[in-house]
């Protein structure tokens, strides 16, 4: 039923046509995603936002500093971190709403860092964004029905049978009632609200999705129902996803691969599986150790860390996270470790790398060290 | 029907939380305008002033009609009513069947039906002036607004500058100055002409206001999640201006209009007061209380009657302006 979608009806406008058929075999690549040609490469990827201090006094906050990373065709990369670690400000350059600094985006091999509004046109429908609120994220003023039909609205798109007929096929998509069509926002519940958003995006049938935290404003078993409604889309629609999130235990649910933040800057990437049972990166593992767990009670294997992230406006030398590790020494504030792999599709970039499974036993040193650094 | 168990579980959600729909057919949503005007219905204040709002501008739209019925025109004079002191005749300056309010002192004119047509003077002028100011604040505001950068600026320094200009002194240097630059010194000027100049000082003067609740409306909604949802799929500036910012925002727009009405009725009525506004011929209320001042012990029925319209038509401007801000804004605490 749901891979039907696209043959149940006849379209007319060319463009959406070729997207059918683009989006076709794509189901055969994604099977192997290591082999495929990356949908979307970031490189060296920054944003600096100026900040006046004081009298004529100006200064950067680097919000972020530096990105690598590939989305491939129908995958979901998992983008973590504290608040404050430059996420969002990644995924708004993604889509373009905001300008990078420095730094290239590639998209199915097109240079579109600094693409103008004409040709940004045609990359608008294959790149979309999930936002995070799903009260401001939508038009109070506007029906669900022109909410959704906007996308198709503003690019001159008129698909065959017609924009209601389109949107209540995305209602229904999404999991809501397409009788709906007419009634406004304010009558949804914010999980509803959230699925209204998701149609839209949906709305001109793109190939990457930016959702920007998209189920953390929501209540836990909404969130849950959400997360599946993504994953759904997600292999139904060969959709690839750069899921922005600080809910670790969601982002081990939904995506194949996890990049961590701290600091406007990638510390560790590599396939979930990695990251949660092998995390190399010191900071990866005190994140991991962080996560609630009605389980484990007692200060058992918690790494905790002291202090505040430094300011983006002044980071600190070397490896940014040395002002919070417990295992810096000279080197960390001398020379900034690079992301490398170290076997496996895992890359981390920290001088001294830990081994082994998380916390619980072998963790027990760290945890240690972090107890006393602590006092 | 089973496209996923997730639709089952979100249908479940809708039946559940969301209110019983009788009839699947036709589901419409009650749109945020609709259920201000319910509030509005609800609110007993809002109907009496808006009742009272209505009378007037009706009155002011039939004058003609009225002068026909009443029988008596605005320019007419009667000076066989009154005493050879110019003073009418009767009690309470008059008052009798023929003329409801009374005459005039001294020329002996009706006071009812020039009430009526300066009812239409004043209505006219507020109302134009405020559709000029409305429209240059809003467009100034959101351009200021959602370009930004040096263009804001310098919006930004005009409407400092206006501000900063006091509005009595110029507009009493102004109109004299423009008065003579089209008509001699002893020509009479005609009626539309004063009219104009009030109408232009007060738009020249009115959009400062409108532009600023305009352009801070604008800066915040700039930055909300479904303006860049439209940014991300590639919205031009007239879809956002058009579709996603002035629909939300034409509620204070709405509240300031009708809240600049009253004050350039009061500011007609004041300029023509001390003499820069409206020539004697035309009939405003702030030539008649000038006028009715030099009566005030002998006759102060003519003081009264014109005092008494002004003074409801703004009161119940302003009633219904804040009743609309109540009805528009229901998270506005009273």
């Amino acid at each position: 039923m749901w891979g039907s979608l696209g043959e149940r009806e006849e379209r007319s406008a060319a463009e959406y046509r070729s997207r059918e058929r683009r989006q076709a075999p794509m189901s055969e690549v994604s099977v192997a995603p290591s082999a495929a040609e990356p949908l979307l490469r970031v490189r060296g990827l920054a944003k600096h936002f100026p900040v006046r201090t004081g009298f004529r006094g100006q200064s950067l906050v680097r919000a972020v500093d530096g990105l690598d990373f590939d989305v491939r065709p129908g995958e979901t990369l998992g983008l973590v971190g504290e608040s404050g670690c430059g996420k969002t400000t990644t995924g708004r350059m993604l889509v373009r709403l905001l300008e990078p600094t420095a730094g290239t985006i590639e998209f199915e091999g097109r240079d579109i860092t600094h693409a103008g509004r004409r040709q940004l046109r045609p990359l608008r429908q294959d790149l979309q964004i999930i936002f995070q609120d799903p009260y401001a994220s939508l038009n109070p003023r506007h029906t669900v029905g022109r909410i959704i039909a906007m996308p198709l609205q503003v690019n001159g798109i008129e698909p065959p049978g017609g924009v209601k007929a389109r949107v209540q096929e995305l209602l229904e998509i999404v999991g809501l009632n397409p009788e709906h069509y007419n009634r406004y926002p304010h009558e949804f519940s914010g999980g509803q609200r959230q699925r209204i958003g998701i149609a839209r995006a949906l709305a001109l049938r793109p190939k990457l999705i930016v959702a920007d935290e998209p189920v953390s404003a929501l209540d836990v078993s909404i969130q849950a129902q959400v997360v599946n409604l993504l994953r759904q889309l997600q292999r139904d629609l060969e959709l690839a996803f750069v899921f922005i999130a600080h809910d670790l235990a969601v982002v081990r649910h939904f995506c194949q691969r996890v990049a961590v933040m701290y600091l406007g800057k990638i510390v560790e990437i590599g396939d979930r599986v990695d990251i949660y049972e092998r995390p190399q990166h010191p900071y990866t593992r005190a994140l991991l150790s962080a996560i609630p767990d009605v389980t484990k009670l007692g200060p058992g294997g918690r790494i905790r860390l002291t202090g505040d992230v430094p300011t983006p406006l002044d980071p600190p030398s070397g490896c940014r996270f040395r002002t919070r590790c417990w295992k810096a020494q000279e080197i960390c504030a001398t020379e900034e470790p690079a992301l490398v792999s170290r076997g496996g599709g895992q890359a981390i970039a920290c001088h001294f790398p830990e081994s082994g499974p998380v916390a619980g036993e072998s963790g027990g040193t760290a945890g240690v060290t972090v107890e006393e650094v602590s006092k | 029907m089973s496209l996923s168990p997730v639709e089952g579980v979100a249908l479940a959600e809708i039946e559940s939380g969301g209110p019983e729909v009788p009839e699947r057919k036709d589901v419409v949503g009650r749109s945020p305008g609709r259920l201000a005007w319910i509030r509005l219905r609800r609110d007993r204040t809002a109907m009496v002033s808006g009742g009272m709002l209505l009378f007037f501008m009706l009155l002011a739209l039939a004058a003609p009609l009225i002068e026909m019925l009443y029988g008596i025109g605005p320019k007419e004079q009667f000076q066989s009513l009154l005493d050879g002191f110019g003073m009418p005749l009767g009690y309470s300056g008059g008052v009798s069947g023929d003329h409801w309010f009374g005459l005039e002192p001294g020329l002996g004119r009706d006071i009812f039906i020039r009430l009526i047509y300066g009812l239409r003077t004043s209505l006219f002028i507020a109302f134009a002036a405020a559709v000029i100011t409305a429209t240059l604040g809003v467009v100034l505001g959101t351009l200021a607004g959602y370009l930004g950068g040096w263009l804001d600026a310098v919006i930004n320094w005009i409407t400092d500058l206006t501000l900063a200009m006091p509005f009595l002194v110029i507009a009493l240097a102004l109109t004299p100055t423009l008065v003579l630059r089209f008509y001699g010194e002893r020509e009479a000027v005609s009626p539309a002409f004063g009219v104009a100049v009030l109408i232009g000082v007060f738009a020249i003067f009115g959009w400062t206001s409108t532009a600023r609740l305009v352009r801070g409306q604008v800066i915040a909604l700039r930055e909300r999640e479904f303006v860049e949802a439209a940014r991300a799929s590639g919205a031009g500036l007239g879809h956002m201006v058009f579709r996603q910012l002035l629909p939300n925002i034409w509620a204070p727009i709405l509240v300031s209009f009708s809240l600049a009405v009253p004050q350039f009725i009061t500011s007609e009525a004041a300029l023509s007061f001390i003499g820069v506004g409206l020539s004697d011929e035309t009939p405003s209320f702030g030539r008649m209380i000038y006028r009715s001042l030099d009566y005030l012990q002998t006759d102060p029925a003519y003081v009264f009657f014109p005092g008494i319209t002004i003074f409801a038509l703004v009161f119940a401007f302003n009633l219904f302006g804040d009743a609309l801000r109540d009805a528009l804004d229901p998270k506005s605490s009273r």
